[in-house]
């Protein structure tokens, strides 16, 4: 399905950007709107806590750690490609951003089981 | 199909504008065969009416870039060996471009954008004047003396999905065209060249997927260009510039 | 599509994200121990002004990043360009923007 020309980890890199920052976009308004319940009705933002502790939840919550941490990581690679002098270890440098980007969202996931 | 062990199975688009599909030609393999080789072989012994371009052979001019098996490529240096697959190679006009007919795509997109890039020398002397002299060891003559190399290929162009996405988008050779002008001294008017790269089509729309760069047969790096030129429209912009 | 402003907007926004990106992630990561509940996060956020600066901030930043980020996937995935383009990323800009101050105001009044 990738097409020749974009088999190589920078285009990799540019895709797992977009997607993440396309699924945080899209997360965000049903976060703020959970999170509002808070103002007058405490007890649905209760129930809706009992409901992540289920695990395919908290397996739902890892994704969504993960989508945060490899867009900032991502994001600082690509600032640094911007503004900073050039660096010719591009490939690296992405790859560990998703390195990271996995130990970030395994430690929160080893903190919520 | 069974592969013939002397012949190599070819796909070559055929057609013009948006019309066309894919004929498929058996051509007899030789030692040290080039694409360019395969595809003039093509339109000297079995159909003449094949169109493709080229003119110098050895990697100078720019004008025979096409796909090759998907990826874009200057065929008169690519030897078959290096990219054959099960004896079959496909072979089409470069991508992001209009066809003309068969393998020759209409390059005035591309080179309209090198103008729009502000891809046109802003003189500071004139013919009167004594020639400039330029230390080839500035930092800035070395980078941009990487970017002159460009040999106009469209290959960069071809393998840019932002390209393809959107239609404003100047493309990677003409904005590495941009700043290797905005690094020489003997341009009048830098900020000319900011304006140019900083409008809706601009520099700010590349993603850093990094296809020129990769697939740039001379190895050039326009993905580090266009960087560049981010870089230089922010600080302007900070400096309160245009 | 993106011209100058745009892109400044959106480096800007993310370079303002990043320290607040790496702290939401850091209490993330601390609050989730032992589970979550109503009455544990608005207990540390509810009347700190430390927290309504952090997450308010949070809001406007990623209100603004993710209004032209999904101004460039709209314009190169489904082609929609000029005053159409504009609206929507202001529409996008909009509705984060009053759904997440609306959160901030639910957990630090």
């Amino acid at each position: 399905m990738i097409r020749p020309h974009r088999s190589h980890p920078l285009w990799t890199a540019y895709l797992l950007h977009r997607l993440s920052g396309l699924g945080l976009a899209l997360f965000l308004p049903v976060h703020f709107y959970v999170l509002s319940f808070a103002l007058n009705q405490p007890e649905r933002l209760d129930a809706f806590l009992r409901f992540s502790d289920d695990p395919l939840v908290k397996i739902a919550e890892f994704g969504l750690v993960f989508l945060l941490a490899v867009h900032v990581f991502g994001g600082l690679r690509l600032l640094a490609l911007e503004f900073l002098p050039w660096s010719p270890r591009q490939k690296t440098l992405a790859a560990s951003a998703v390195a990271g980007a996995f130990l970030v969202a395994g430690a929160f996931f080893l903190q919520a089981v | 199909m069974t592969a013939d062990s002397n012949g190599l199975h070819v796909d070559v688009w055929r057609g013009s504008g948006t019309e066309g599909s894919f004929e498929r030609f058996l051509v007899p393999m030789q030692e040290s065969q080039t694409i360019l080789d395969v595809v003039a072989w093509i339109q000297q012994y079995a159909d003449p009416t094949l169109s493709y371009r080229y003119a110098c052979r050895v990697g100078m001019c720019g004008s025979c870039a096409m796909m090759v098996n998907g990826v874009p490529r200057w065929t008169c240096r690519t030897h078959i060996k290096k990219v054959i697959k099960d004896n079959v190679l496909t072979i089409a006009p470069l991508r992001n471009l209009p066809v003309i007919k068969d393998l020759a795509a209409d390059m005035d997109p591309f080179f309209d954008r090198w103008v729009a890039a502000g891809g046109v020398h802003h003189p500071t002397r004139d013919r009167n004047d004594a020639v400039e002299q330029i230390s080839p060891a500035t930092p800035e003559r070395i980078e941009a003396d990487a970017g002159i190399e460009c040999i106009n290929c469209s290959v960069c162009y071809a393998a840019c999905d932002t390209v393809a996405n959107n239609v404003d988008f100047l493309g990677p050779a003409a904005l590495q065209r941009a700043w290797t002008l905005y690094l020489d001294p003997k341009d009048a008017d830098p900020g000319a060249i900011l304006d140019a790269v900083s409008g809706r089509g601009g520099c700010h729309n590349c993603h850093s997927q990094g296809s020129c760069t990769l697939h740039c047969p001379n190895g050039l790096n326009p993905m580090k260009a266009i960087a560049g030129l981010k870089r230089e429209t922010v600080s302007s912009f900070f400096r309160g510039g245009r | 599509m993106l011209d100058l402003r745009l892109y400044m907007a959106q480096r800007l926004s993310a370079m303002v994200m990043i320290p607040l990106t790496l702290g939401h992630i850091a209490v993330m990561i601390y609050a989730i121990q032992d589970g979550l509940s109503a009455a544990e996060i608005l207990g540390r956020t509810r009347g700190s002004v430390l927290w309504f600066v952090f997450y308010g901030l949070f809001v406007l930043a990623v209100s603004l990043h993710a209004a032209i980020g999904l101004r460039v996937i709209v314009h190169e995935t489904l082609g929609l360009k000029g005053r159409a383009l504009d609206i929507f990323m202001w529409l996008a800009g909009l509705l984060l923007l009053v759904t997440g101050l609306r959160a901030v105001l639910a957990v630090t009044l």
